[in-house]
């Protein structure tokens, strides 16, 4: 049997995930997620001295502190397991990377272990970002000295 | 004789068994036939690593204990896991005080150790061997996958590593002990499968190859056993074996009797995917339910086939495919 074959035979006997299903749990969950988000956007507006626009940044910090108890505990593994992408879109997610990899690498040590890999799995999501960051402003700095836009 | 096939003209025989397993596996099927089980997963030690010595080391204590040997009368210590350099396995050598070859076959690592054992004691070089493996499921995943706490989602065809250890010791053919009759040593198959995350897939045609094998090597069929199992194929990996036997010719009604230690492991639940896996799975499946099942004479001749996917993290994140073997042994009583 040759590789093209066995992978044949191996896809006909391999259960398919569920796309749809996965689909709306992933709705659902990032929903859920998102919900609680803006509750906490309307509490912080609500009762402190933010606006819709200045909320967002203690809104990140609360979710991420939810998100660090949750993998703590030894839940958010079980929510990213039946979630899938509407666990791990949301900031929580990129808090459940970072904070994932301080619990396992404390063994280690907190300066080579915690510190070392702390961005082991979220590392490539902040290279990426600031460098798409980056683009996006110059294109648009382009755009502003063309006189096409302004800022 | 058939390439790779082997066979003990004096038949060593398993004179004593030591299995130990974490919390999680407290709920296996196969529980209640291993000898001691950890209320937490690092065995109260400080760090996955320790914890993961100290169960292999408790493995082999309670086979010495139990054929009331001392640790100084082990000649020689076959033993594997799948942590890197197999540090785990280096601290129970140092700690036994036994000559020590380690060895890796990842999860097909335990029958290895059994084979060269049973080499050794066959050539008359060995009066007591000690062969074995283990796996400790957060410092398994932790190096192979991500961090135990991540929260990423795995397939169907995703198994769970187990913490367990199982180890053997291996002396001169005796009564009222199984012998070791004949083993096989497995190809390395490679079928281009690339899915970490769908062993099942890779590992089956690994076990293909060992079986029949064997079987040609041995003159024997299926039916010449009262139980054939793999290791750790899963419930996905087991199903495609079988349709492989099958397309090789063998009469599929035998076939359908061949069972898998990691598609059982944790029953029907889905929680564990696709089954266990893992070094421990094959030692703590074989070294327990089998040795008693043939201690009970429910079963008088086994082949065990220990199934091992030969990857590491970085040839998946080079896309390389996943080479994969399965070693067997063929276990009688007498």
């Amino acid at each position: 049997m040759d590789a093209k074959q066995y992978e044949d035979l191996q896809q006909s006997l391999s259960p398919k995930p569920s796309i749809l299903k996965n689909c709306l749990k992933a709705f659902f969950v990032g929903g859920i997620i998102c919900t609680i988000g803006q509750l906490i956007t309307f509490f912080y507006i609500a009762n402190f001295n933010f606006t819709e626009k200045t909320a967002g940044n203690p809104t990140v910090a609360t979710m991420i502190f939810i998100s660090m108890l949750l993998t703590g505990f030894g839940l958010y593994k079980k929510i990213g397991q039946f979630g899938g992408a509407g666990s791990a879109v949301p900031v929580t997610g990129f808090g459940n990377a970072v904070i994932s990899a301080a619990i396992e690498h404390k063994t280690e040590g907190f300066v080579l272990g915690v510190g070392g890999n702390i961005f082991k799995l979220a590392g490539s999501v902040i290279v990426f970002g600031v460098v798409s960051a980056f683009v996006v402003a110059l294109v648009k700095l382009i755009l502003v000295t063309m006189g096409v836009t302004n800022w | 004789m058939d390439q790779g096939v082997l066979y003990f003209p004096s038949k060593p025989a398993i004179i004593a068994s030591g299995v130990v397993a974490g919390p999680v596996e407290k709920q296996s099927v196969f529980a209640a036939d291993f000898d001691m089980l950890y209320d937490d997963e690092r065995a109260d030690e400080d760090t996955n690593e320790k914890g993961h010595q100290q169960m292999a080391e408790q493995a082999c204590q309670i086979a010495l204990q139990k054929a009331k040997i001392k640790k100084q009368d082990v000649d020689f210590l076959m033993s594997g896991d799948l942590v890197n350099q197999m540090t785990p396995s280096n601290f129970v050598a140092a700690t036994l005080g036994a000559p020590y070859i380690g060895l890796f076959s990842a999860c097909a690592t335990a029958v290895s150790g059994v084979i060269i054992a049973s080499l050794l004691t066959e050539l008359g070089g060995s009066r007591y061997a000690l062969a074995g493996a283990a796996s400790q499921h957060n410092s398994i995943e932790r190096q192979f996958r991500y961090p135990v706490e991540y929260g990423g989602q795995k397939p169907g065809t995703a198994q769970w590593t187990v913490t367990a250890a199982g180890y053997v010791l291996i002396a001169k053919g005796q009564m009222n002990s199984p012998a070791i009759e004949a083993a096989t040593i497995g190809k390395v198959i490679d079928l281009q499968q690339t899915d970490p995350f769908h062993m099942g897939a890779a590992m089956a045609p690994a076990a293909c190859d060992t079986i029949t094998r064997h079987l040609k090597g041995r003159g024997q069929k299926l039916k010449d056993y009262d139980l054939v199992m793999t290791g750790d194929l899963g419930k996905v990996g087991l199903s495609i074996l079988k349709e492989m036997l099958i397309k090789e010719g063998m009469s599929k009604q035998d076939v359908m009797k061949i069972r898998d230690g990691g598609a059982e492991y944790y029953g029907d639940d889905e929680a564990f995917l696709a089954g266990a896996s893992g070094a421990g799975c094959s030692a703590s499946v074989f070294f327990s339910y089998i040795l008693k099942q043939l201690h009970d004479k429910k079963i008088e001749r086994v082949l065990a086939v220990a199934t091992g996917a030969l990857l590491s993290p970085l040839t998946v994140q080079q896309n390389e495919s996943i080479p994969c073997t399965a070693h067997a042994i063929e276990i009688s009583m007498k």
